[in-house]
């Protein structure tokens, strides 16, 4: 192997643990919101990352056959579809199921698992148990090659800047808007931020709204990478959790860094040795971590 | 398990059914006729559900869970197969009724219901299970209960039971062809083995090694396997693109396979820079890849809906009009689609429903009308003899067909020297 085909390697293997890093705080974002602000095990956070899956296969079709000359821009709109689908299915779930549980968080797991499984069969009876693919762009499909043999993939790159492009959305909301203030006050003091006028079944829901909305887009673009089933979902509740709980539950750079750090660990580790071993290792690596550190990396200080 | 089995003792059923069938052809005679020529008490003498006019027959597949992705396509194909047969006047005069039940992709859930079918229903064979656990968690119970299984999935062998007709490839008649012409038509000479975590990879990847080394002098690159489920493959992509394999050899399977495929055509491994060859992509499976994901690559397997011969227009046809114009037929599908009829033949051939008899009659089943062409059940080890074939994907999701094996290709369950 020349000098030169040892950097493409070098940069193409640099490239894709960032773009496992992008991936996965996609994965997680919507959960730390979920699980992190609110305290609710949410067992369904795959299934709505589902229905943006499903919202790219439906659009696709409908893109496909009703006006194809679309079909190269549909796929940032059908994001916009997936977001407000899955956020307005987090608010129902919020309203029928999961404000009966607040003091409850442990039923929150039973419960949203058996909402998860209830959704999954509606998939497979709407869509058929079968995986299904739409039809993406052309241009997200392909890599870039700026030098020969140096291919970088455009659906990593369309997810990192979607998850960049998130990410800061929800930071600066969290930190700057009205609706991030009532979060925060209700996370560090219910009674309190209740006893200030906050209404905060209200913020309550439209948390739990957007965590789920988020989870909608992230599924919509897993699209590029990964598929579209029934059970997809349940694919990406594993990671989820993962890094939610690594990084600290309630605050959200942690969330940022612990989603970077399993990403780099298991890069490098799937490229040193085999797949299985690798993903030993890293979940080794957290649960040791864990052990000293059970409140996970980053914990803010907060009287719960 | 050898085939024992004393056949003269059932010649004199076999002479009487001849002798019926070329004194009064099946066209034009009523099934009444001829269940009355086969009366209850002669076809059934171990208690099972038949009667004058019907008999019945369990299907157990996951209709649910994570498997129904899978399963569907045979649950399909084998319900198409009885209505095919029941259209015709049905086996020996009667009607099939087909109990269902769901395996829930559960395997001692699958154990559960096989006993239930078995034992409660009585049913005269099942057409069922797809993973290779599930067949494990319910072959006891089969062999205990004497009941007869017509398993669909290609498998890894180190398998045999009178009690299970096999209608997959198993891993020697899938992988040793497709190697060999890999070897001899694309000049591959260094493979780079992947797969899913789990007994079917791992032992069909041993055989390929063990082939690729002792048998075609080449060498392997690469092994390795990733959980089931994986769904990031970058860095085993960048490992394939160091190490240079002629043959990316391929056997992932579920979600990951979707995974696998997309990212592999994102980082510009494509079908026209790169040789891929895979034993599990089907039709059914690119549906869910994509076929411009696919396009270019090779799968090695014993049937594609693309096959020309007439018995495969009618089904696919026949397909098609049951269950909707998008409707695709994948390998497993076809192999679901032959356990009925085997069945019928093995239970004309023995003139009785009773399953030690319509075991025993299994062995050189033919069947002239299958899709694939032909095929016949082995003698012995009660797997099929099929030509191997290996398709080309296409942007339209179907196979091109690369390389038909001129001969039928011997099932081989228990291959010496690559164990």
């Amino acid at each position: 192997m020349t000098f030169s085909e040892m950097l493409n390697i070098g940069l193409m293997q640099g490239f894709s643990g960032l773009s496992l890093f992008a991936v996965l705080l996609l994965m997680g974002l919507g959960l730390a919101i979920i699980f992190g602000q609110m305290g609710v095990i949410n067992m369904a956070h795959g299934e709505f990352m589902t229905i943006g899956a499903y919202t790219i296969y439906v659009s696709s079709r409908v893109v496909e056959l009703h006006m194809p000359a679309l079909l190269p821009y549909y796929f940032p709109i059908a994001i916009l579809v997936a977001f407000v689908l899955a956020f307005v299915a987090g608010w129902a779930l919020e309203w029928t199921v999961i404000r009966h549980l607040y003091k409850r968080p442990l039923d929150t797991l039973l419960a949203t698992w058996g909402v998860s499984l209830g959704m999954q069969q509606v998939f497979r009876s709407t869509f058929g148990g079968k995986e299904v693919s739409g039809t993406l762009p052309d241009w997200i499909m392909g890599s870039l090659t700026p030098v020969e043999g140096l291919d970088i993939p455009i659906n990593g790159l369309f997810v990192m800047g979607l998850t960049i492009a998130v990410t800061g959305c929800v930071i600066m909301a969290l930190n700057h808007s009205r609706w991030g203030l009532r979060v925060r006050a209700t996370v560090a003091n219910r009674p309190m931020a209740n006893a200030t006028g906050i209404n905060t079944r209200k913020t309550d829901r439209l948390t739990f709204a957007i965590g789920s909305g988020i989870a909608g887009i992230a599924g919509a673009a897993f699209t590029t990478i990964g598929s579209t089933g029934p059970t997809s979902g349940s694919l990406y509740i594993v990671d989820s959790f993962l890094v939610v709980t690594f990084g600290g539950t309630a605050n959200l750079f942690g969330t940022v860094i612990s989603a970077f750090l399993i990403a780099q660990t298991q890069a490098i580790s799937e490229f040193f040795m085999d797949g299985s071993n690798g993903r030993v290792l890293t979940y080794s690596s957290i649960v040791l971590i864990l052990m000293f550190r059970p409140q996970g990396l980053f914990a803010s200080k907060v009287r719960r | 398990m050898p085939n024992n089995f004393d056949e003269s003792a059932f010649d004199a059923t076999r002479r009487k059914l001849l002798k019926v069938l070329s004194a009064s052809p099946l066209v034009g005679m009523s099934s009444l006729a001829l269940a009355q020529q086969f009366p209850t008490a002669k076809v059934n003498t171990t208690g099972l559900a038949v009667t004058d006019t019907e008999v019945t027959v369990g299907q157990l597949h996951s209709a649910t869970g994570t498997m129904a992705i899978s399963e569907t396509g045979s649950i399909q194909a084998e319900q198409l197969a009885i209505d095919q047969i029941n259209a015709m006047g049905g086996i020996l005069g009667r009607k099939i009724k087909v109990i269902k039940e769901d395996g829930a992709s559960d395997w001692p859930t699958f154990a559960e219901k096989a006993k239930k079918l078995l034992v409660n229903d009585r049913v005269a064979s099942v057409y069922g299970c797809w993973t290779s656990a599930s067949r494990k968690a319910v072959l006891p119970i089969f062999e205990k209960e004497n009941g007869l299984l017509y398993y669909p999935t290609m498998y890894e062998g180190l398998e045999q039971s009178m009690n299970v007709i096999y209608t997959g490839q198993e891993a020697v008649q899938q992988i040793l062809w497709s190697l060999d012409w890999a070897n001899k038509e694309k000049k591959a000479k260094t493979y780079y083995l992947v797969g899913s975590d789990y007994i079917w990879p791992r032992t069909s990847h041993k055989i390929a090694r063990k082939h690729i080394e002792k048998k075609l002098g080449g060498k392997v690159v690469g092994e390795e396997y990733y959980p089931l489920g994986h769904t990031n493959f970058n860095s085993m992509i960048n490992k394939i693109k160091a190490a240079k394999p002629d043959c990316i050899y391929a056997i992932v399977v579920g979600g990951s396979n979707v995974a696998f495929y997309k990212q592999l055509k994102a980082a510009g491994v494509t079908g026209d820079k790169q040789f891929l060859l895979t034993i599990s992509v089907t039709e059914d499976e690119v549906l869910g890849i994509g076929g411009e994901n696919f396009a270019g690559f090779y799968s090695a397997c014993h049937y594609f809906q693309s096959i020309d011969n007439p018995n495969n227009k009618k089904f696919v046809a026949a397909f098609k009009a049951k269950y909707g114009a998008d409707a695709v037929v994948g390998d497993v599908t076809q192999n679901a689609y032959l356990g009925p009829w085997l069945w019928k033949f093995a239970v004309e051939k023995a003139g009785t429903f009773d399953v030690t008899k319509v075991s025993a009659a299994c062995g050189g089943i033919e069947f002239k009308d299958a899709p694939m062409g032909y095929t016949r059940i082995h003698n012995t080890n009660r797997h099929l003899w099929s030509k191997a074939i290996i398709g080309q994907g296409q942007t339209d999701g179907q196979f091109k067909i690369a390389a038909i094996s001129p001969e039928l290709v011997e099932p081989d369950p228990f291959p010496k020297g690559y164990q």
